[in-house]
């Protein structure tokens, strides 16, 4: 295959930036995407160039580290898989395919295609965890969980924290992702006791990081490579209502 | 900050009073739709103008009516404050961007179609609740014969002279009962004669259709309503009650009398 690359190039992340364009010729379809950019950054090195700087570290869809937004989509065309396992036979031939890195002001560029996404750390150490005391191993399956509550956590809890759904939502929100790490403790018993703390403070700091707001568009579910629902957003929402106006529970 | 200001000042709160406010508007639709079908009866305007006084003198619905405008002020003003917010969280857009892969094309224009709600809101209520509030409207004297209710007299008083106010006896020598009453309804025969007004009338109502069909929905949404047996009816209403029937029965009222007119 025969590819016509416009790539986003970007120095830091204080320089203006713009779109490069290179060829991507004799590309086997059956290359994954990230394949491709490194055939493409081995012949920008051979000619003493600087090579495209992506993120990336499995390559098989768990990590959460590749991100790109591909000809206008995150992770590129296909539903539910994440673009190192976005095979280049999605595209066609002589195809002319746009790269930008994801865009919001809480992902500030660090190079190229690559943002920083440590707002995203920083939420979840404001309350994504649950407090317990060190000691013996407890037996599995000593706390009963209904099956379709746990399914439902564990569903949430398949995050990558890739970023995806921020870069795929027009107003930027981190929503489904904030959502998702806090249902995945709020369903399950061991996450009772900071339940309504944790909600509270976890949406300050996604507030904080500059993220915007949720309209329920609901570009984020069908981008996410993981398939996290909106039920996720709208369980974060009654939590946190519940905690504002009606627990008696203060934070800060 | 206490924590009701805090809760919504977050970007939450802030869905929650568009939810609220949207929501409630939604409702009115369906008060203000129920009193303009009296529109179609062919009784030069009698029970029109019967609801029109109603509507703004009994006390609970004029409680309710400051809600509503308070309702709409804040939804506008909410709005917009949202979408700054959400502008400044993404200052780069994309070069290429494919919306309509994730989402509907009314979702995305929600800004764009409540500004033109709100600028037929302003022209709406500046020519019908204002005029109709402050405007010296003319007065229609209604005598039904006790015997026959079809039997009506219908006699337009003269703007003129003494200044009238709304009524309602028997008057025991003629057998009739009268009534007196502002008379709006020549107001909106008036407005709807003229094409351009019927084409704006129409354009808002296409424009509420494509706004409802995605706000009537997301409006529960934001109010964290969402349950997978209740979603499915709200999406229905969201999509035919809001989004096609109501809007095209509004829509029907200017066309119909803008169609009554041309043949008289
Ligand atoms: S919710 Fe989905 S799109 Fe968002 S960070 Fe998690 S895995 Fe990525
Ligand atoms: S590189 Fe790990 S998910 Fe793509």
């Amino acid at each position: 295959m025969n590819l016509t690359l416009k790539v986003w190039r970007q120095r830091n992340a204080s320089d203006k930036g713009g779109f490069v364009t290179y060829k991507a010729d004799g590309i086997s379809p059956d290359m994954s995407f990230l394949e491709m950019l490194d055939v493409v950054n081995e012949g920008l090195v051979k000619k003493g160039e600087d090579p495209i700087h992506f993120d990336h570290d499995c390559r098989e869809g768990i990590c959460g580290m590749c991100s790109l937004y591909i000809n206008g989509r995150p992770h590129g065309p296909k539903r539910a898989i994440t673009t190192c396992q976005l095979h280049m036979r999605s595209f066609s031939d002589g195809e002319t395919i746009t790269i930008e890195p994801w865009r919001a002001t809480a992902f500030p560029v660090i190079k190229d295609l690559a943002v920083d996404r440590s707002a995203f750390d920083r939420i979840q150490q404001a309350g994504g965890y649950i407090s317990v005391n060190t000691g013996g191993v407890p037996d599995a399956n000593e706390i009963p969980v209904p099956k379709p509550i746990a399914d439902e956590a564990f569903n949430s809890a398949t995050c990558i924290q890739c970023g995806a759904c921020v870069a795929a939502c027009k107003n930027a929100s981190a929503m489904l992702f904030v959502s998702a790490k806090i249902s995945q403790l709020a369903l399950l018993p061991q996450g009772q006791p900071e339940r309504y703390r944790r909600v509270q403070s976890m949406v300050a700091q996604m507030d904080a990081e500059g993220f915007g707001g949720c309209t329920n568009t609901g570009a984020c579910e069908i981008e996410c490579p993981k398939e996290i629902s909106m039920t996720n957003i709208n369980r974060m929402r009654r939590d946190y209502f519940t905690a504002k106006f009606f627990k008696e529970e203060e934070i800060r | 900050m206490s924590s009701f200001t805090k809760a919504f000042s977050s970007t939450l709160g802030k869905k929650l009073i568009m939810g609220l406010t949207g929501l409630f508007l939604s409702l009115f639709l369906i008060v203000h739709l129920i009193g303009n079908l009296q529109l179609f009866k062919d009784d030069a305007g009698k029970a029109f103008n019967e609801y029109s006084y109603f509507m703004t003198h009994f006390l609970p619905i004029k409680i309710i009516s400051y809600l509503l405008y308070a309702s709409i002020v804040l939804h506008a003003v909410y709005a917009l404050v949202i979408t700054i917010h959400n502008k400044k969280a993404r200052p780069v857009s994309y070069a290429s961007y494919n919306g309509a892969a994730n989402s509907t094309w009314s979702s995305r224009n929600m800004g764009i179609l409540g500004t033109i709600l709100l600028i037929f809101i302003v022209i709406h209520m500046g020519n019908f609740w204002f005029k109709y509030h402050w405007g010296g409207l003319p007065y229609t004297q209604y005598e039904m014969s006790l015997s026959n209710p079809s039997d009506v007299k219908v006699t337009n008083l003269p703007i003129s002279g003494e200044p009238l106010i709304h009524a309602e006896y028997v008057n025991t020598q003629t057998g009739r009962e009268v009534l007196v009453a502002k008379d709006l309804y020549q107001v909106v025969v008036f407005s709807f004669s003229s094409l351009w007004y019927v084409v704006l009338y129409v354009i808002s109502m296409i424009a509420m259709g494509f706004h409802l069909y995605h706000g009537f929905q997301s409006g529960f949404q934001s109010l964290g309503f969402d349950h997978t047996k209740y979603k499915p009816a709200i999406n229905w209403l969201g999509t035919w009650l809001f989004g096609i029937i109501i809007p095209a029965a509004f829509a029907a009222i200017p066309i119909y009398i803008y169609i009554t007119t041309l043949n008289q």
